[in-house]
């Protein structure tokens, strides 16, 4: 028997090693409810085993940090006398093997999040990998993806208002959709996954349980190609119209302060849910499966704990408060049913009516084993980092650039936020693709909020310490490109099976990069969420994603009547480049692109320079000085110059040279991609101020040139080239629509 | 035509009363078009849930946008459906001014308290952008009256926004200069690009007979502030608003 028990652990995620401690925890053979549950808490998308003591190095306090990591989300201080909310989450595995409602549901457990700290949620935005854009698989994939967000917010009434996405070869089977919420609170209101005081008993509440989504938390930290046909069920299905009404009613309940702890039934649904309220108040449970609303029957207690239906919350409440709770969830139509108690003692105990299942230590199942490692780094990796290969002449520039502004990645998503109700709310005040970074007003004060979502993988495969540092420099510096000063970091952490000894290296590499720039930049990580196993099987080869440690950043602006948008305003203001621009093509999206090189060093990321440009910046367009600016990132300067053109067809004229290192080449003038520059437009009024500002904040500044025409001209040395903007529109433009039609 | 005053049956104030806003299970909007109404245009709202039976005394209704029972059967089916639309069924038959906005329309179509139907977008997608509109005629008090042949810039957020109905229907609200609002490009004039969804004769709002009952797809509410981009919406919300306050000041004099 015990030896049978043994090896059914394993089906639920246990190791052998793993099922030993959980014998000693309990002190007792454990049943099979117990194995069940612990292995869902214990799996790394619950417990973090592989992740935890890394994750514990990041950066997470700060004077505006209101909640850090562990809780449903962590919350910022804003002022006023609000907190803003935010988390970011993955639901990578369930969008491989069903896009629309894989991407669906991830929306919806992240909008959870958010109102489950109590804030209403005010905005969505995506962080997307795919593997090449014209792969029928992708297109299978992207377009199936972007349903699902869309269906999902546009219903729920939350804007969908900025995103970030990206292409490489090894996200083929594997695609990323992490998913980003923000939500605005009352100071006061902010909330707990608490169970609260002995006596209090346990509201379930939203959709009644069934069999999808069995064993999700399971499957998600299963390696794809091992689980993905065979798991198909573990794919929930969303319904954004429940979670509109849970949405409402639980913000009703927070505010009216009719509940003790609030909690989203996410991964591993009822098991994590009420084990991390009852770890967090340090108290027992007495939980019967009995009582918990089914739309199915015959389900076991295994079924019913493991499940990850949709759309279901869990209250505390305080015992004179039961009525007054009921009144408001009927009034919202919505089912709910009085599952369990808080007890004394440190127990975790499942009933099914009169029968005890299972009767766990709290913190046993809470703290999860760990397991760290020494990596090392892939010899593939090092060499194709340490030996770049040569890239051949540029050839035309005019066709170098109008390639790249078209290519997958640079080009216009148009096609995809179009689909996205990015207005709802009538909080949008800089919509998807006018500026580097969404900005949305708060209503009744004079402020405005900033968010984005960065990384690169290119940069990060080649270098996952760079790339991380470069992730974190690229969020905050979209952030100051609007005026906003970045307050805080989410952060999802993708990698491949952090067992092999080079993808745990890369898993080090990166988050050693992410807390060196978010100290350097004062933006404390509050909280994320780690998605392991990303990787799929070609023939032989096992191939894992790029390390991709996708940044979400929030920021505020003070008046968000002071904001810049990427797009010139007219003609006669000034161009200037903040930063320099050095010889560095590789990693590129240049190289990439137009070569097929994916070799060398990826751009050094200066820190220091980072700070003084992006706070230069922030501080022009808080002061009224500049109200154009946008950074240079992906394709460099001339993608940069390309895309200011174009919302409102004003051409400009700039000299390239303009503040590039002696020696640089050609394309790395046009195409480099040096971290730390961002182009701005001075208004003529305003050039002898913004000259004297740059100059007394020790910022690096450079002349390019000026607004004006219709074409985008840029000249070098006494070469120059000369492209009409409508030109320069039907590429970025042309790429997307077709594989979304 | 008929007198403003006569709308006012359901008090005798000679102030203005509240606009009601509907809200129905799923409706997403509600807290927009209200923003617009008291935060922008200084007027009363009153929220009035689904279920109840009264709307209550009110100058006028607004059905807001969003997903009404998730519009999982045909959008603003089951909304049609819902208590509050008897009431809001002969509030409408008494003369007084209704506004459906987005799944606002669908509802009143479904209700039958306009003609036609908003069927899925031609392109099968949901879309979000914004359109222009130009205003078609001057024989809704409430909505249109010193506007005709304006050009403004709204967004639309539809999945279901087509606007189709029987031939018959179309020459009887084009002849009766029903077609309130027709897509346009940004110089007035039609063109197939400047239709966001396939609608018939590029349809984007219409009246019913006593043109009281104004339903369109774009989105005023959102089109209620210069720092989102476009004013254009008050044209049409203010209309309403201005219309009322001369229908008290009329009353009161």
């Amino acid at each position: 028997m015990t030896n049978d028990l043994a090896s059914r652990a394993s089906e639920f995620g246990l190791t052998p090693n793993e099922y030993a401690l959980l014998v000693e925890g309990v002190g007792r053979t454990p049943t099979l409810l117990e194995i069940a549950v612990t292995g869902a808490l214990w799996s790394e998308h619950c417990g973090y085993k592989n992740s935890r003591p890394l994750l514990r190095t990041l950066p997470s306090e700060g004077p505006q940090v209101l909640q850090g990591p562990g809780e449903n989300a962590g919350v910022v201080d804003i002022g006023h006398g609000l907190g803003l909310a935010f988390k970011m989450e993955s639901h990578n595995h369930p969008s491989a093997v069903e896009p629309v409602q894989g991407a669906a549901t991830g929306v919806g457990g992240i909008l959870r999040d958010i109102f489950a700290m109590g804030a209403r949620p005010i905005a969505v935005l995506d962080a997307l990998r795919f593997g090449p854009l014209h792969h029928p698989r992708t297109r299978f994939l992207l377009p199936g993806v972007v349903d699902g967000i869309a269906g999902y917010g546009n219903a729920v009434g939350v804007p969908t208002v900025g995103g970030d996405l990206q292409f490489h070869d090894a996200y083929l089977e594997n695609p990323l959709v992490n998913v980003m919420a923000l939500g605005v609170m009352p100071v006061e209101r902010l909330q707990s996954g608490t169970v609260g005081d002995v006596g209090n008993e346990l509201l379930y509440v939203g959709s009644p349980t069934g069999r999808d989504g069995l064993g999700g938390a399971v499957f998600a930290s299963a390696d794809l190609s091992t689980a993905s046909s065979e798991d198909r069920p573990a794919v929930q299905v969303g319904d954004p119209f429940l979670e509109k009404l849970v949405l409402e009613a639980t913000l009703e309940l927070i505010e009216r302060d009719l509940v003790d702890g609030v909690q989203d039934m996410g991964a591993a649904g009822l098991t994590s849910s009420v084990a991390e309220m009852a770890y967090r108040a340090g108290r027992g449970v007495h939980l019967d499966v009995a009582r918990v609303p089914r739309r199915e029957s015959g389900m076991t207690p295994i079924e019913i704990m493991l499940s990850e239906s949709q759309e279901r919350m869990m209250f505390s409440v305080h015992p004179s408060q039961r009525d007054a709770v009921l009144e408001v969830l009927a009034r919202y139509e919505l089912e709910a049913a009085w599952v369990g108690q808080v007890i004394e003692g440190d127990r975790f105990q499942i009933y099914e009516g009169e029968t005890l299942h299972a009767d766990l230590p709290v913190a046993l199942v809470n703290e999860a084993p760990t397991y760290t490692r020494e990596g090392i780094e892939s010899p593939a990796i090092r060499t194709a980092r340490e030996t770049a290969q040569p890239l051949p002449p540029l050839g035309d520039p005019v066709t170098a650039l109008t390639t790249l502004l078209a290519a997958p990645g640079i080009a216009s998503t148009r096609a995809i936020w179009e689909r996205y109700d990015h207005d709802v709310r009538t909080d949008t005040v800089v919509a998807p693709g006018a500026a580097d970074a969404a900005v949305l007003r708060i209503k009744g004060t004079p402020l405005g909020v900033a968010a984005t979502v960065d990384q690169n993988p290119r940069y990060c495969r080649l270098d996952p310490f760079e790339g991380a540092r470069l992730a974190v420099a690229e969020a905050a510096r979209n952030l100051s490109c609007v005026g906003a000063t970045p307050l805080g970091v989410t952060d999802n952490l993708n990698f491949g099976n952090p067992e092999r000894l080079e993808v745990y290296y890369e898993m080090q590499q990166a988050v050693a990069g992410l807390r060196e720039a978010c100290l350097a930049l004062d933006t404390p990580i509050t909280g994320g969420n780690v998605s392991l196993y990303n990787e799929w099987r070609d023939g032989d080869a096992t191939i894992a994603i790029p390390p991709t440690p996708t940044v979400g950043m929030v920021g505020k602006l003070e008046d968000v009547r002071r904001h810049a948008t990427l797009g010139l305003k007219g003609a006669g203001d000034q161009l200037l480049l903040l930063g320099w621009t050095r010889d560095e093509l590789s990693g590129s999206a240049y190289a990439a692109h137009l070569h097929g090189n994916e070799t060398g060093t990826p751009p050094r990321c200066d820190l220091d320079l980072e700070a003084r440009v992006q706070r230069a910046t922030r501080e022009l367009i808080a002061d009224g000085l500049v109200e154009t600016a946008h950074d240079c990132s992906d394709g460099g300067l001339a993608i940069t110059l390309a895309e200011m053109t174009l919302p409102h067809g004003v051409g400009l004229a700039a000299n390239v040279a303009a503040g590039a290192e002696e020696g640089c080449s050609l394309e790395g003038m046009l195409f480099g991609e040096s971290a730390g520059r961002i182009v701005i437009a001075v208004p003529a009024r305003h050039e002898a101020t913004v000259a004297a500002r740059l100059d007394a904040s020790d910022v690096p500044w450079h002349v390019l040139g000026r607004s004006g025409g219709s074409d985008l001209v840029l000249r070098w040395n006494d070469a120059r080239i000369r492209i009409p903007v409508e030109t320069l529109r039907t590429a970025h433009e042309g790429t997307l629509p077709e594989v979304l039609a | 035509m008929l007198a403003c005053a006569e709308t006012k049956a359901e008090g005798d104030s000679a102030t203005n009363m509240p606009i009601a806003i509907v809200r129905f299970p799923g409706s997403n909007c509600d807290q927009d078009a209200e923003w617009a109404f008291r935060d922008v245009l200084g007027v009363d709202v009153t929220l009035v849930p689904h279920a109840s039976h009264e709307l209550g005394p009110v100058d006028a209704v607004v059905l807001p946008g969003g997903f009404s029972y998730g519009d999982y059967l045909r959008s603003g089916a089951l909304a049609a459906r819902s208590p509050i639309m008897q009431a809001v069924t002969a509030f409408a038959n008494r003369g007084g001014p209704v506004l459906g906005i987005c799944n606002g329309f669908q509802v009143l179509t479904e209700a039958r308290l306009l003609p036609g139907a908003l069927a899925r977008n031609d392109h099968l997608h949901f879309t979000c952008k914004d359109v222009h509109v130009r205003v078609e005629t001057d024989a809704a008090p409430y909505f249109t009256r010193t506007y005709r042949s304006d050009v403004l810039t709204l967004p639309v957020a539809h999945h279901d926004g087509r606007f189709d109905a029987d031939d018959e229907t179309i020459a009887r609200l084009e002849g009766e200069g029903r077609v309130a609002l027709r897509y346009v490009r940004s110089d007035g004039l039609p063109d197939p690009s400047a239709n966001p969804n396939g609608s018939r004769n590029d349809i984007a709002g219409i009246l019913n007979e006593t043109g009281n009952v104004l339903g369109m797809m774009p989105h005023p509410e959102r089109a209620a502030d210069d720092l989102l981009g476009s004013e254009d919406g008050l044209k049409i919300l203010g209309s309403l608003v201005d219309t009322l306050a001369g229908a008290a000041a009329g009353a009161s004099a």
